[in-house]
């Protein structure tokens, strides 16, 4: 699929992979920043908009695909690593970023993030968890706080919060960090590793929600640094992540472990060959 | 006038079951049998029928032959050959008898069941298991291929190349052999049938199942990515599939559910890699979401649903045609899509290969219905004639000025920019969208995109190959998928008695074309449409999409049992007669 070399070769830069399709996101959102970062990382990394995909599945994070001059996909609520995952394995030459919030990832996509992380297909999966509902108007998802009080969990939900961080190592991914949108060139430098890192890569982006969790404000004055270097061994980045209260920032965890990358495009028969099998 | 159309024996086929316990390798013997009866010349099929167990409990192997092609099992079997008696009369329905039928099974396993002997078949003894423990290493169900064999006059060496051709074992090929042997011997104190008319088939015969029929033809359309879920009974499909595709360049992905199969195959799609997906009804009701997300999307993808009794978990090892309704309008909201229904084994093959066509052509979901009969029965065949299609996904030349995916053409059909083209990115989108693609919620937008997705179908061409109509007559059967072969022999049936009526087998269930299927009724005083489901599902699409002519009535009864040709014919000349 590459095309011939080009005979003037402009340096691409971050406003390239911008499109001219004006957000939907409420003044102040934290996805604006994401966005940012996310197009820093591919200039960074050189790459043409056109051998870029970004898929989604459905939220406010989850409208970042038309908001780049990528290949989009737009697609159902929760399946967007599976749609990614099709994507990558039929088209491994091109680069693959899967974007979302916690409610898409976490809830009703919980199940394809925990095989998508064991499969380990050599793609970004960038989560704005912002601990809520948004695109509903503010209901409770897999990492609201217990006691977060709304219309539709009147009192809070009760229930313990879901750990991505955790559920990712345990499950497999092959690179784990955490970084904040507030910081946006500290989440672009983090998201170009990720995308550069062979298998599946998970990044946790806090991202405010200034509409429906506006004292996710002070997020900006609570994360910090974490006060250890990443680690390509899971025993240690699990007992960091044991201890971890949700606001650490920086890469948690490296694996060596090699995607999962079937060959595809490389025929030993023509299709009137398999006929043989079936004759008498 | 009921004289007519009872039950006969037909003269020129054979019908045989082979019976007994999970472990007595009847399922083995009887496709030995199918293929030394196809290498003798015969054709045949052979329907798998057994318990819910997964290993162990009952299973039956029914088998019909002939010289010519068989598509469907006939009312009753010549014989029922029991290894043992375990759980058989659970099988009572399945295989029924009557006063020209013999029941060859083992005393020492006890007496034939009650129902047997009450629908009046003969017993002949026959010591499967003592014969078998004569002849160290050889097993009860080599006794029953040997004396099969005989009964269907297949000669000696043509099934011993078969058998050593199976046997994974080759230590067992002797003792094997010896009871085959052993078989054929004590089938000279049974009563032979009428020898059937000299074997017709020749050379380029195939023998296969309709899921492996149905994978070839997926290859043939140009699928290369395949997400597989397993599901009963659509698993051998995928299992088909799984080593064929790295051969010619493709991959099959196994899914965590089937929310990821339909959704990998979308993606894949998306990448421009023709995609495929295989199921049965719950996982058919678990992708219709992404299924609505194809239509939007405007995504090529093909659904496989190889039905089975439902709803909900239903009966997942027997056939019935009773996912019509959810593949024909079980998307929400304006939702064309493309429904197919192979009618034979062998078109399983042409349908599910002419469905990657049009769900290429026209970027569109096509869910293929096929059912446990077709998938798991294995049949001789006349090798298909190749199916050339001319056509293909439109895409969009790199650079285009302006470019719009979804630009409201006359076709309705708009090139797609596959990934890495130059200059065409775009969003493929769930939401509504302009030509664009941009998300919009404007009335015109909205309207514009339904027209367009919906011309796109209802104007493409589809050929003759939309249903197979045959005969004549002011009595119009019309029916679908593997209904077709039991209508097919009854209206075959109801014309040795002078009796004419129609054949309406439709293939293209959707998108409905009243103008096609008005021209096929044309004349038509009496319409009678036949199904394998309790809620006359097919009868109420069409009610839903044409004005059916003159009368109209239902014939339609539920899975496991299937129609048979006897049923449909008795219905046929009373109603003629009436």
């Amino acid at each position: 699929m590459s095309s011939p070399p080009e005979t003037v070769m402009q340096r691409v830069t971050a406003a390239d992979f911008k499109s001219d399709y004006k957000p939907i996101w409420c003044p102040g959102c934290g996805d604006f920043t994401v966005l940012s970062s996310i197009t820093k990382a591919l200039a960074a990394l050189e790459l043409e908009p056109r051998n870029v995909a970004v898929v989604s599945g459905i939220g406010c994070s989850s409208r970042m695909p038309a908001y780049t001059t990528a290949f989009g996909f737009h697609g159902v609520h929760g399946r967007a690593l599976a749609a990614a995952t099709g994507l990558k394995i039929a088209r491994p030459d091109l680069t693959v970023l899967v974007t979302g919030g916690d409610g898409d990832g976490y809830s009703i996509g919980g199940n394809h993030f925990m095989h998508a992380c064991r499969r380990n297909v050599d793609m970004t999966y960038i989560v704005m968890d912002n601990h809520v509902y948004g695109m509903t108007k503010g209901q409770p998802s897999p990492t609201t706080e217990p006691d977060w009080d709304s219309k539709l969990s009147p009192g809070g939900t009760g229930l313990k919060v879901f750990h991505p961080l955790v559920v990712a190592l345990a499950a497999g991914a092959n690179y784990i960090a955490r970084a904040f949108s507030g910081d946006p060139n500290g989440t672009a430098e983090i998201l170009a590793q990720a995308i550069r890192h062979p298998g599946f890569s998970f990044v946790e982006i806090l991202s405010p929600c200034v509409t429906f969790r506006p004292e996710q404000r002070e997020w900006r004055n609570i994360v910090r640094p974490a006060p250890v270097e990443p680690t390509d061994d899971p025993v240690a980045a699990t007992r960091r992540i044991l201890t971890d209260d949700g606001f650490n920032l920086g890469v948690l965890y490296r694996g060596d472990r090699a995607p999962y990358a079937p060959p595809i495009g490389h025929p030993t028969h023509a299709v009137a060959d398999l006929e043989k099998g079936f004759a008498l | 006038m009921m004289q007519a159309a009872e039950r006969r024996r037909d003269p020129t086929s054979l019908s045989l079951a082979i019976a007994g316990s999970g472990g007595a390798g009847v399922m083995t013997a009887g496709t030995m049998l199918l293929e030394a009866a196809a290498r003798a010349g015969l054709y045949g099929m052979m329907v798998r029928t057994s318990g819910p167990q997964i290993r162990g409990g009952e299973a039956a192997a029914l088998l019909r032959f002939s010289p010519h092609p068989v598509a469907n099992l006939d009312d009753r079997f010549d014989y029922l050959v029991a290894v043992d008696w375990l759980n058989l009369q659970r099988f009572a329905d399945e295989i029924p008898l009557d006063a020209g039928s013999i029941v060859i099974g083992d005393p020492s396993e006890g007496a034939m069941p009650e129902a047997f002997a009450q629908a009046g078949a003969r017993f002949a003894p026959l010591e499967f298991k003592a014969t078998a423990k004569s002849i160290k290493g050889s097993w009860p169900n080599m006794v029953a291929l040997g004396l099969t064999a005989r009964l269907l006059g297949i000669p000696e060496d043509v099934v011993a190349a078969v058998v050593e051709g199976s046997l994974k074992k080759k230590d067992a090929l002797v003792p094997s052999l010896a009871a085959v042997a052993a078989g054929r011997a004590a089938a000279d104190a049974i009563e032979h049938p009428p020898a059937l008319a000299r074997a017709q088939g020749g050379a380029g015969r195939w023998l296969l199942t309709g899921n492996e029929a149905a994978g070839f033809g997926a290859l043939r359309g140009g699928v290369r990515f395949v997400a597989a879920y397993p599901i009963t009974p659509a698993t051998e499909l995928l299992e088909w599939l799984a080593p064929a595709l790295p051969k010619v360049g493709g991959v099959l992905v196994q899914a965590e559910d089937e929310l990821a199969s339909i959704n990998m195959a979308l993606g894949a799609s998306f990448g421009g890699v023709p995609a495929l997906t295989a199921t049965a009804g719950p996982g058919l009701s678990l992708m219709t979401e992404a299924i609505g997300l194809a239509v939007t999307a405007e995504i090529p993808v093909v659904v496989v649903d190889v039905m089975r009794g439902g709803p909900s978990t239903g009966i997942p090892a027997k056939s019935e045609q009773s996912d019509i309704a959810i593949a024909t309008s079980g998307l929400h909201g304006d939702a064309p899509r493309l429904v197919l229904a192979p009618n034979s084994i062998a078109d399983c093959l042409a349908t599910t290969q002419w469905a990657v066509h049009l769900a290429e052509t026209l970027q569109a979901p096509a869910i293929v219905l096929s059912d446990q009969f077709f998938g798991q029965t294995r049949a001789v065949v006349d090798r298909p004639d190749e199916l050339v299609l001319p056509g293909g996904r439109l895409v969009a030349a790199a650079d285009t000025e302006g470019y719009r995916r979804y630009a409201d053409t006359a076709s309705g059909v708009s090139p797609m920019a596959i990934p890495g083209t130059r200059g065409v990115a775009y969003t493929a989108d769930g939401l509504e969208h302009n030509e664009r693609g941009i998300p919009s919620s404007q009335a015109t937008d909205h309207r514009r995109q339904l027209d367009k997705r919906l011309r796109k179908l209802e104007t493409a061409e589809y050929g003759a190959r939309w249903a197979d109509l045959e005969g004549e007559g002011e009595l119009v059967v019309v029916t679908l998928g593997s209904a077709t072969g039991p209508v097919r022999e009854a209206i075959a049936r109801a014309a040795a008695d002078g009796v004419h009526a129609r054949l309406v087998s439709v293939r293209l269930i959707a998108p409905a074309r009243p103008a096609v299927f008005d021209a096929a009724l044309a004349g038509a005083r009496r319409v009678l449409v036949v199904e394998q489901n309790h809620g006359a599902q097919f009868l109420r699409f069409l009610r839903a999409h044409y004005d059916l002519p003159g009368e109209v009535r239902s014939f339609c009864h539920p899975g496991p049992l299937p129609i048979r040709p006897a049923e449909v014919h008795r219905t046929i000349v009373d109603w003629s007669r009436a």
